[in-house]
């Protein structure tokens, strides 16, 4: 059952010619997109314009109507491939945290980790506290995501994934939900994992995030890719109308 | 000119009141006690109850009760898992099974169960506690399968998708995310089917039981044959009532508490 591992060249995501539709609705219309390793990628572009299901599609969480997914050598599309396994080293972080309420935030650091790596509790433990140290709420591992505020929640969060040891992350919106104030922590958590070399996909409203740390932007509009590349292009000096229709709407907030 | 809305409603509520105790009044006064309760409430008749109606009776009412409840939880949850299945066959078994066993009374479930099956197939049941216990879980499992449904069904979507992301297959994000949670949430209406349980087990004297396994109802009704008086049926029920109300108590406490959590 095992499926021979597929390397293109450095990519970590390798998608092609990718469709969903829910129903007659439409929503990703032939994406092409390629990361590499150490890339930031941030996606952007107005609400429906189907980059939070391409990022969900990245690790399965929506099935593609059509097309070819490759993470980190895994045809997530092939029938054959172990989804589970492939997870195990794709991080997700929520725009609605999706913390395990009933668990304090070490043991939804841990929770996985014993699961699924089958760790034992004491290194388990160890890789909780540190990863938590390491998000700045080593004081709040014996709390639960009800006595946290959301930029807290959302740093466990990060942590818990990270305790997988994931080969790229993936960022669904996740300062969308957070009050202004608490915003920067988390990007300030991202932006250190960017520096250390994360590979990671972003979708994300935070233009001046995706300025400061993106590699590359992609700007998608009704399903497709319209325009990508560093942000200085893309952002700055953006080559079509509908990006620049984008970026005068949200700049000018 | 007519009276303000206030005071009409003050009038209403002291009406309502008056004829209250008017009401209770007229009972005190109208029912002739003493021959009430010498027909239902001797109290040389209460005091031969016991003990037998609690550690025999009472017992086996807790007994078919506990037996019934962990049986109905247990096939409630796989049924219950088989309703949300991406499978459909085992969504229409399961909602086939959750039709028919709510959909026939328990006691007729209790005679075809009990009766019916020996007869039919000359296999016997092994105690009298199987045979009153087995189609009282399997009808509890009908109901329970539906509550914890609505229990999983109310966990958010995102506790499932943020599990299933971290790599935990779906049995097994099931079992440690969702169902921890769904319980939880359950828990009042989960208590309020032991309730029901506790006083379904009364329909288990359909099935003819031995001295050993009387339950309470029974134990009560031979009470009321053998002493002319309905002394031990009232006996009875104030022995469910010392059961079920702590119960219900509890579980109005326990929905207080979440209602005022969830503010």
């Amino acid at each position: 059952m095992s499926q021979e591992p597929i390397f293109i060249d450095d990519y970590v995501v390798s998608i092609s010619d990718l469709n969903k539709s829910f129903g007659t609705n439409h929503v990703l219309r032939g994406i092409d997109l390629e990361v590499q390793r150490g890339e930031v990628v941030c996606i952007i572009g107005p609400s429906g314009s189907g980059k939070s299901t391409l990022l969900r599609c990245v690790n399965m969480l929506e099935k593609p109507s059509s097309g070819q997914i490759v993470v980190l050598g895994r045809e997530l599309t092939h029938i054959d491939c172990d989804i589970d396994e492939a997870r195990s080293k794709i991080g997700m972080v929520f725009q609605q945290f999706n913390l395990f309420p009933h668990m304090t935030a070490l043991q939804n650091v841990c929770v996985a980790q014993r699961k699924v790596l089958k760790r034992s509790a004491a290194e388990a433990e160890q890789t909780a506290r540190a990863l938590l140290q390491r998000v700045g709420l080593g004081e709040k591992a014996d709390a639960y995501p009800g006595q946290l505020s959301g930029g807290q929640q959302q740093r466990v969060a990060i942590a818990r994934a990270l305790a997988m040891n994931p080969d790229v992350m993936l960022f669904d919106e996740a300062t969308s939900a957070l009050d202004p104030e608490l915003v920067g922590e988390v990007l300030q958590v991202m932006r250190s994992l960017a520096d250390e070399g994360m590979t990671m996909l972003v979708v994300t409203h935070e233009m001046s995030f995706a300025s400061n740390v993106a590699s590359r932007v992609v700007f998608m509009d009704g399903g497709v890719i319209v325009e990508q590349g560093p942000p200085s292009q893309v952002i700055s000096s953006p080559r079509e109308e509908r990006t620049r229709t984008f970026l005068a709407n949200v700049l000018n907030h | 000119m007519a009276i303000s809305k206030r005071k009409r409603a003050m009038y209403t509520r002291y009406a309502v009141y008056a004829l209250s105790i008017a009401a209770l009044l007229a009972v005190a006064l109208l029912v002739d006690w003493s021959k009430l309760s010498n027909a239902m409430f001797r109290w040389n008749l209460v005091k031969e109850q016991f003990p037998d109606i609690l550690t025999k009776a009472a017992k086996n009412t807790v007994i078919f009760t506990i037996l019934g409840f962990a049986g109905g939880l247990s096939f409630g949850l796989i049924f219950a898992l088989m309703r949300l299945s991406t499978i459909r066959p085992y969504r229409w078994l399961a909602a086939i099974y959750i039709e028919i066993f709510r959909g026939i009374p328990l006691v007729v479930t209790l005679l075809i169960l009990g009766f019916g099956i020996p007869i039919a197939t000359g296999w016997q049941w092994p105690n009298a506690y199987m045979q009153g216990a087995v189609p009282l879980a399997l009808v509890a499992a009908a109901y329970m399968a539906e509550t914890i449904r609505a229990g999983i069904e109310a966990v958010p979507k995102g506790q499932m998708e943020a599990a299933r992301s971290l790599g935990m297959s779906y049995p097994r994000a099931m079992a440690t995310i969702i169902i921890p949670q769904a319980l939880r949430i359950i828990i009042p209406p989960l208590t309020n089917e032991f309730v029901l349980l506790i006083k379904d087990t009364s329909l288990i004297s359909v099935l003819g039981v031995t001295a050993a396994t009387k339950d309470l109802a029974r134990f009560g009704r031979d009470g009321v044959n053998s002493t002319a008086n309905a002394t031990p049926l009232m006996v009875a029920g104030l022995v469910y009532l010392a059961m079920t109300l702590p119960l219900t108590q509890l579980v109005a406490w326990m929905e207080r508490r979440a209602k005022a959590a969830g503010k």
